[in-house]
């Protein structure tokens, strides 16, 4: 019966928008199955969380007040009398760190699996917009429910931006809307992160899912060289679609999980006027880049240490985005390649440095 | 070459060893670089290491370029020892101690003079001070009394407000217990050296001496800065309603107050004592081991019966209260909004306090209605962090719900997958 209303169903849209070719093309779509295949799923999971987002985020703007008198207030009344609010705003938070958690998984085993070469260069870069985007979606949101520790964090991360030469001042004063953290810089946070970041963001993973598309899973050396019929693969559709799916469900599951046992705290209302509390920090995903700067000395051979600082991470940034272009090709050392060598220091550095700022 | 070059290093090293000793020679002079020019009694003093004990340049007097001579009278633009200190030119020496008051006050009681210092500063210290026990006596040739100087010092005069002042509110207990706690100094004035001592255990003492918190009382406060007593005052037990009005309205109006003073007892003290005054608590009130009623009243008479009437109701108030800040505690740590919560106990705490004020009424109707405001706060708190933790494990069990859900998905998907992937093996095959 089901089945027979599914078929008469489909038939019905088929005659109207001629679906077979689409799924004859994802049935043809094949995806390399091998020890490595498991890093294929982090994107999809990045792209569930980020669905998650705009749902969960769609639901909070009906009820959001930005301002300096009404954003705390609302995400209160979110918080406590809103149906089901508590959850959606819980799962948004949570949502939001898994979120950048498994876009640097995703990056990082694109690196090591040197998925990111010929011709996946542009695939790598529209990935590296994303990051940036996401950091932009973090960092904005942080600020919206004008708490006392979004406040000073947005303030000391402005000032770090404040810090470039040249350009820092300028950057800083358009972030902020004006020389302070004020009303004016939530209002325009809150718009960078409902309308700006979004529409590009959406924009630019268009373009990146197009290319993954068009260019199909990156498959390992060894793999690239066996002949077309020793190649283990399986169908994208549905095979793989479907195991994606179950990885949603269970990711799912944890962020339930999250948002009921471990709420996310609204804080105290942020108070401009007051001195900064103890335990000013950024969010996780700053932090490696936050100690970092802390730890370094006032003056480096009499610059201000704060702008090497910056400086610097700007260059490993541009390094990094431009990584399928200078690619170390030199033979493995101790049976590793160069290129992992980088990719595990950068990792060790992160973890490191994100250690140390919380224990301090 | 090689002696040139040393015999150049050891002039540089005289040169050195010179340029040291003269700066060595001209140290006071950058030591106190706010000295006033050209004052040849300082100049002098100094080079002959004849300095007050006391001295220090952060006096206020000689920042404002009153030196030696404006008290001690002589001429300090004479170089000339015999000069300078003419009694002719106004030379007066070591002031008799008690000419000091008078002293003082030729420019502190001069309201024209002072004004053009502070627009707003009292001129009646000198008069405030013969109406105070150590005037009289002063006046009466003790010598052993305080005049200006025992409190204010000699020559390190700061302002009240500045926290190096010997008269600053941190430092005024112990400039006082410097006569008042040294029993041998004190012995023939016959009275207790134990103020200090019974002072820093009060919450009054507490609060200045650990917590750095001036605005509690110091010596002073209650006994006055020159006059004996605040003038205006009766006794110094009525210093106590400067600070908690209310308690001392509600006392003197209550029947217990009139027949205070009838008795002539001290209001304040003969219950919460005077300089150890310790932080009150509920069982003060009522016919238990800590019951200060039970000084006067007998275990069952009438006021005995009302003190334990108001003590019951503020034990019951208090433990509502106490079960109401637990399950606050308990819906913070759950994730619950409790802010409601925290707005109720704020209230309710705010009747338990006005409650606890009224009990210097000593009448148990005038408590109970703050009491009853209390527990109805305290109750209304209960039940709604009850409710509140019902909404957390509805929360809860709504997850395990879709979590079985879920779960069930999840391994029906796994299944599918897997029956997909045998028909494909079967088809390859």
């Amino acid at each position: 019966m089901i089945k027979q209303f599914l078929a008469s169903s489909y038939d019905w849209l088929d005659a109207r928008f001629n679906l077979t070719p689409l799924i004859e093309f994802m049935q043809h779509k094949k995806v390399p199955v091998h020890r490595h295949s498991v890093w294929y799923y982090m994107g999809g999971v990045t792209l569930f969380l980020f669905m998650v987002q705009v749902f969960t985020g769609i639901l909070l703007l009906l009820y959001y007040q930005p301002g300096t008198d009404s954003a705390f207030e609302s995400v209160r009344f979110i918080m406590t009398k809103v149906q089901f609010g508590w959850l959606f705003r819980s799962i948004h938070s949570w949502s939001a760190n898994l979120m950048i958690f498994f876009i640097f998984v995703h990056m990082f085993s694109t690196f090591f699996t040197q998925a990111f070469k010929k011709p996946r260069e542009l695939t790598w870069i529209s990935g590296f917009a994303l990051l940036m985007l996401a950091f932009g979606f973090g960092f904005s949101g942080y600020l919206l429910p004008w708490n006392e520790l979004a406040f000073f964090a947005t303030k000391v991360g402005t000032d770090i931006t404040g810090a470039l030469p040249l350009i820092g001042d300028m950057i800083k004063t358009v972030l902020r809307g004006g020389e302070e953290v004020t009303g004016g810089t939530l209002l325009r946070f809150y718009a960078f992160h409902v309308a700006i970041i979004p529409a590009t963001f959406t924009i630019v993973l268009g373009i990146h899912l197009l290319f993954v598309q068009r260019q199909g899973m990156h498959e390992p050396d060894y793999m690239e060289n066996l002949p077309q019929e020793k190649k283990k693969m399986i169908s994208f559709f549905p095979n793989f679609l479907l195991r994606d799916a179950l990885l949603w469900l269970i990711v799912l599951n944890i962020l339930l999980f999250l948002a009921v046992f471990f709420p996310w705290e609204i804080g105290q209302k942020a108070d401009t006027f007051s001195s900064a509390p103890q335990g000013i920090r950024p969010e996780w995903y700053f932090m490696f880049m936050f100690q970092s700067l802390k730890l370094l000395p006032a003056h480096i051979l009499s610059i201000e240490g704060e702008v090497v600082g910056v400086l610097f991470f700007v260059v490993v940034a541009i390094i990094w985005l431009l990584v399928p272009f200078w690619e170390l090709k030199s033979p493995r050392t101790k049976g590793m390649r160069p290129m992992t060598l980088i990719g595990l220091v950068g990792i060790i550095f992160i973890l490191v440095m994100t250690i140390i700022g919380y224990l301090n | 070459m090689k002696s040139a070059h040393k015999v150049s290093t050891h002039t540089s090293l005289s040169l050195m060893i010179m340029a040291i000793f003269l700066m060595t020679k001209m140290m006071p002079a950058q030591d106190h670089p706010d000295l006033p020019e050209g004052d040849q009694c300082i100049k002098c003093h100094m080079e002959q290491e004849n300095m007050p004990e006391d001295f220090s340049d952060f006096d206020t007097h000689l920042q404002k370029n009153l030196s030696c001579a404006g008290c001690h009278g002589g001429d300090a633009s004479k170089e000339d020892m015999d000069e300078a200190m003419n009694p002719k030119k106004g030379f007066i020496g070591v002031p008799a101690k008690k000419d000091i008051p008078r002293l003082c006050g030729k420019c502190h009681s001069n309201i024209d003079f002072m004004r053009s210092y502070q627009p707003r500063i009292s001129t009646d210290q000198v008069d405030q001070y013969y109406t105070s026990i150590h005037g009289q006596k002063l006046k009466q040739g003790d010598k052993k009394v305080a005049d200006c100087t025992s409190c204010h010092t000699g020559h390190s005069i700061l302002s009240a407000k500045d926290a190096r002042s010997s008269v600053y509110a941190l430092n005024v207990p112990g400039t006082c217990k410097k006569c008042h706690s040294d029993a041998a100094y004190m012995k023939e004035y016959n009275i207790k050296t134990n103020q200090y001592e019974e002072y820093a255990k009060s919450i009054h003492g507490i609060a200045l001496l650990q917590d750095l918190d001036t605005s509690v009382p110091a010596c002073n406060d209650c006994h006055g800065n020159h006059g004996a007593i605040p003038p205006g005052v009766k006794s110094i037990s009525h210093v106590c309603g400067i600070c908690h009005s209310n308690n001392m309205q509600y006392f003197s109006a209550s029947t217990m107050g009139k027949i205070f003073a009838e008795e002539g007892l001290h209001a304040c003290e003969e219950c919460h004592g005077h300089h150890l005054i310790k932080k009150t608590n509920d069982d003060m009130i009522g016919i238990g081991e800590n019951s200060v009623c039970l000084n006067c009243h007998s275990q069952d008479d009438e006021g005995a019966k009302i003190a334990e009437e108001i003590h019951a109701d503020l034990h019951t108030t208090v433990a509502t209260y106490d079960s109401a800040q637990k399950v606050q505690k308990r819906v913070q740590q759950i994730g619950m909004d409790d802010v409601e919560i925290g707005y109720l106990l704020q209230d309710s705490h705010q009747s338990l306090i006005q409650a606890r004020t009224l009990v210097h009424t000593f009448n148990p109707e005038e408590v109970d209605k703050k009491t009853g405001e209390s527990l109805k706060n305290s109750e209304a708190a209960l039940s709604l962090a009850d409710q509140l933790i019902k909404d957390y494990n509805v929360r809860r069990k709504g997850f395990s719900i879709a979590t079985i859900f879920i779960t069930i998905l999840v391994i029906a998907l796994f299944f599918k997958i897997r029956e997909i992937d045998k028909k494909e093996k079967i088809k390859q095959s």
